[in-house]
């Protein structure tokens, strides 16, 4: 019996928010925050951006209603017409090109799809042809409408499957699982957000990638606060101590629960399944929203 | 025949530079003037695809030979359509090095790494 589940009115809903749930490093609790805070709430979607290693479908479950292939366009060469003018070499910014004797190399997972070889090409040796990346998914998990992206094997240039993943434009609360990371693929995926929670394990380690992801919010002008993971009252957490130093707000303080991992290893959410992570992610939900609505508020900014 | 080896420094006694695409310079060592000349290595920079653009300047250079740690497969694969030979380096000096293939004590590279295509 779930007679938890969205007994609790999200009293600011109908007011469009997008969160961006990051970290520096892998395995702090993205997916357990950004799939539990989608749950949670009476209406939102959750778009995994981790298309590298995308696991919230693990989670949600989701009944899959559209999948479309995302594709980049490559340069492709007809030797036939290449004279080895090397017009294309030089002027490649990402050196995704090669001309050894009369043999044009090109190197597509360095390629960047800018088009300049191809444009540039006076014989018309080379030609762009749109190549598979990796596919983006459309579906729903209850109340929870659910995207994620994944990047086929072999790709290394994930970007514009991101790009993809967040063209569209969605109402009331976006949820967006980041990559892990501070790096062009977790740049793109919090781009569009109106708020970043930094999710921070408290370990050396953690407080060392919460540095650099805060580092980049900051850069993006991002507002921003931080939930300290796996906390034990009696140790010390270093995430935490940053987090006080450097006047980085503390959204929520999550404890040390095996539980948890238990629940994770069964593919089963936690707001779904026990009471008091329902209170507590709809809790986060709230301070979230309401700090948003602040850092909107050029009235309260601090 | 042209041997090239990732230098640290510009100097027969520098060391050997544990890095291909990104190593300062090459020295290119001519077997036949037994002469040595050293090349800046102007993909060092390069914001990716260093190991590329270094095989390619290598290659323009005629080389034959190259010693090397440890090899990226985008610069294998410039190197493998010249039909250049790839060496694995020793833990000594670009001389030293030199010495060791003309006495026949250095063996074929056997693997290469997927490379680090880093700026993403």
């Amino acid at each position: 019996m779930l007679l938890w589940v969205k007994s609790t009115p999200d009293s600011t809903m109908g007011t469009d928010l997008t969160v961006a749930v990051l970290s520096g490093k892998g395995g702090t609790g993205k997916t357990l925050v950004s799939v539990n805070l989608a749950a949670v709430a009476q209406k939102a979607t959750y778009v995994d951006c981790d298309v590298e290693e995308p696991n919230g479908h693990l989670f949600f479950k989701p009944t899959i209603l559209s999948s479309r292939v995302v594709t980049v366009p490559k340069p492709v060469v007809d030797q036939s017409l290449c004279d080895g003018c090397r017009i294309c070499t030089e002027a490649c910014a990402f050196n995704a090109l090669a001309l050894i004797g009369k043999q044009l190399l090109v190197f597509n997972e360095v390629c960047h799809s800018c088009g300049l070889c191809t444009t540039l090409c006076p014989k018309k040796a080379l030609t762009e042809v749109e190549q598979p990346l990796g596919v983006v998914r459309q579906g729903r998990h209850g109340t929870v409408s659910f995207e994620d992206g994944i990047l086929d094997i072999g790709q290394s240039e994930a970007v514009p499957l991101i790009k993809a993943l967040l063209k569209k434009k969605h109402k009331d609360l976006v949820v967006i699982d980041s990559p892990p990371g501070s790096g062009c693929l977790v740049t793109e995926a919090i781009l569009g957000a109106d708020y970043c929670l930094l999710v921070a394990e408290p370990t050396r380690f953690g407080a060392h990638n919460l540095a650099m992801v805060h580092e980049l919010v900051q850069i993006l002008g991002k507002p921003c606060a931080v939930l300290l993971n796996k906390n034990e009252e009696s140790a010390s957490n270093p995430s935490k101590e940053y987090a006080l130093a450097h006047n980085l707000s503390i959204a929520g303080t999550l404890p040390y629960d095996p539980k948890l991992a238990a629940l994770a290893s069964e593919g089963l959410i936690a707001s779904e399944e026990l009471g008091h992570y329902h209170a507590y992610f709809s809790n986060l939900l709230e301070t979230i929203r309401k700090e948003a609505a602040d850092a909107s508020d050029p009235h309260t900014q601090r | 025949m042209i041997i090239a080896i990732p230098a640290e420094a510009n100097s027969l006694d520098s060391a050997t530079c544990v890095s291909f695409g990104r190593a300062p310079y090459y020295c290119l060592y001519n077997t036949e003037t037994e002469s040595s000349t050293f090349m800046t290595n102007l993909a060092a920079d390069s914001a990716g695809g260093a190991g590329i653009q270094a095989a390619q300047d290598l290659v323009d250079q005629s080389i034959g030979t190259l010693i090397t740690f440890r090899l990226g497969e985008n610069a294998a694969k410039v190197l493998q359509a010249a039909e250049i030979a790839i060496l694995k380096a020793l833990n000594l000096s670009v001389a030293d090095n030199i010495s060791a293939l003309q006495e026949g004590k250095l063996a074929p590279l056997g693997e290469v790494h997927p490379g680090f295509h880093h700026g993403h």
